[in-house]
């Protein structure tokens, strides 16, 4: 069985984030980016499976300041082959182009599954697992749990509101939006990724013209104006604690 | 193309999901502008009643076995055919479980704009996003051809996109459904977790800021003091500190206790699903910019570990 998994870089939402002087983008300077988390529940996904049944996985991602860093991670987990797709990703790139660049470089693995994050918080013009599924002409299913893989047929743990699931049944090659691995990202020791520096190779290709029609044009990006913010309360743990006391004691919980 | 706007209508084991109110009322809003009507979309097999409580001039209603439970693969093809053969000005799908596998594909397969993650429509009819967690805010106008949107709860109410005249329904023939790719085996109900935290009255919430599983046993202590239930957002869920049942967003638990209490919580659109019905938010968070403290009453920007400790040992004394 091949599983091949795409993953991309997403700004870091811990770090602060800022508009560029076109208003309609945001500033890339200073900004931090890391693994979309859904991504990273996708690859470790692939590697549970691999180490149940057998699978040669191969993980792919457009390039970025920590894009190398991820991969060999991915290697060490037990990723079997690393791709890193070359090109001017640096201004941003909307999922319509990045799934179509994608979609050779996966066409050529021919995999019985291929798997991303279900979706990322800077999809603004549609998630890329989706967008990719119709270019290689396999069915989507997003929101998953859990993939059980038997013959030509995957059953898979599809999320719905309330904890909810459907369990549902799909033919391959299958293209799986995941939220969730069957367990948390495993984490391995940086020793083990430095190994895997030394003897995991890289390998790249260059992505084709980019073509994002199916974005839409912002026209005005902007942090959202503060409305009614909460009421900060001032002071270090002790005063805080004694104000909430305050304010618990206002409602009529204690 | 003509005006209108289809809203696909979502429902979940013989229920209208929320959703798909909210997105009636933004069709309403974007319909203003654009002029046309706005018009649902139901798929389903022998839930034609479900329409009646939709605000819409119009229904269309698709009958057919394939669709009793929603599956990518027979939605796709029957929406496709719609789509093909009406040409609407624009085709609102929820931003969810059900529409979010539907919208991107239909983008990649008609070669369609979409827009993704819309909160609203502004009166001049330009749709805004909310991205980056709830960071920012992306405006786009609408483009020339038929528009896909996916919309987000936050920007109108349900009850905005509810109606006690029961629309016109119009029933359109299913495409051919045969040899479908995706089925549904069966439905999974949640294990009946050890407490029901969608009537508890006094919510302790953990988010990513609780660093480990051992830190949990601070919030249980707090939760112990102050008579309330120990929750969290999926980042804590997913590490596998605390079970599904007690988990509030989007595919968790939605909850309107008296007070909830989040604990370094960054207040993600997903995790703010879940609990904006809530009496009174109070957060602690570490970072001012945290999209928790916009919904928050009271917020303090301090260190959750210190917090606890004060908070529990003077409560004692209380």
């Amino acid at each position: 069985m091949k599983i091949a998994v795409l993953f991309k870089l997403v700004p870091d939402l811990v770090e602060e984030l800022e508009i560029d002087e076109s208003g309609t983008a945001l500033d890339t300077t200073w900004l931090r980016q890391i693994i979309n988390e859904p991504d990273d529940h996708a690859i470790e996904q692939a590697i549970l499976l691999k180490e149940k049944m057998g699978a040669h996985v191969t993980v792919i991602a457009p390039e970025g300041e920590a894009t190398d860093d991820v991969l060999f991670t991915a290697a060490a987990k037990g990723a079997d082959q690393l791709i890193r797709l070359n090109g001017d990703f640096e201004e941003g790139m909307t999922n319509h182009a990045l799934a179509r660049v994608v979609t050779k470089v996966i066409k050529e693995l021919q995999p019985d599954l291929v798997f991303t994050g279900v979706q990322a918080h800077n999809d603004l013009d549609g998630s890329v697992g989706p967008l990719l599924a119709e270019f290689l002409d396999m069915p989507y299913i997003g929101y998953i749990s859990g993939v059980e893989v038997s013959g030509s047929t995957a059953l898979v743990r599809k999320e719905y509101p309330g904890g909810l699931i459907g369990e549902m049944e799909v033919t391959l090659p299958a293209l799986l939006g995941i939220q969730s691995a069957e367990q948390p990202p495993r984490y391995v020791a940086v020793s083990k990724v430095r190994q895997s520096m030394k003897t995991a190779e890289i390998e790249d290709q260059d992505a084709a013209e980019f073509d994002s029609s199916g974005a839409v044009d912002v026209t005005r990006m902007f942090q959202p104006e503060v409305g009614e913010r909460a009421t900060m309360i001032d002071g270090d743990e002790e005063e805080v604690a004694s104000r909430l006391v305050e304010i618990f004691k206002e409602i009529g919980i204690i | 193309m003509n005006d209108d706007i289809y809203v696909v209508v979502e429902h979940l084991q013989g229920q209208v999901a929320d959703i798909s109110y909210i997105m009636l009322a933004g069709a309403r809003a974007l319909s203003k502008n654009t002029g046309g009507q706005v018009i649902g979309v139901l798929l389903g097999h022998q839930v034609q009643d479900l329409a009646e409580n939709l605000a819409a001039d119009k229904v269309i209603y698709i009958d057919h076995p394939a669709l009793t439970d929603f599956t990518s693969d027979a939605y796709l093809r029957t929406i496709t055919d719609l789509i093909n053969n009406n040409e609407p000005r624009a085709v609102i799908f929820g931003n969810t479980s059900i529409g979010a596998d539907l919208a991107s594909v239909l983008s990649s397969r008609l070669g369609l704009p979409l827009v993704n993650f819309c909160q609203r429509i502004k009166d001049n009819g330009v749709f805004v996003s909310q991205i980056c967690g709830g960071k920012i805010m992306a405006e786009s106008a609408i483009p020339a051809e038929t528009t896909l949107i996916t919309m987000i709860p936050g920007g109108y109410k349900p009850e905005e996109g509810q109606s006690t005249r029961a629309p016109e329904v119009t029933q359109v023939q299913a495409p051919q459904l045969d040899d479908l790719r995706v089925t549904l085996k069966q439905y999974i109900e949640p294990e009946a977790g050890d407490i029901d935290i969608s009537s508890e009255s006094i919510l302790i919430s953990v988010g990513r800021g609780i660093q480990n599983e051992g830190n949990i046993e601070l919030a249980e202590e707090l939760a112990e003091v102050l008579g309330g239930v120990v929750c969290a957002s999926r980042p804590v869920v997913d590490q596998g500190w605390l079970p599904t049942s007690r988990m509030v967003g989007k595919s968790g638990v939605k909850v309107k206790p008296k007070l909830y209490l989040a604990f370094g919580i960054s207040g993600a659109p997903e995790h703010i699903e879940g609990m904006s019905d809530s009496d009174m938010v109070i957060a602690i968070n570490t970072d001012p910019t945290a999209p928790i403290f916009d919904i928050a009453k009271y917020g303090a920007e301090i260190d959750m570990f210190d917090l606890f400790d004060a908070l529990i040992e003077q409560l004692e004394d209380a």
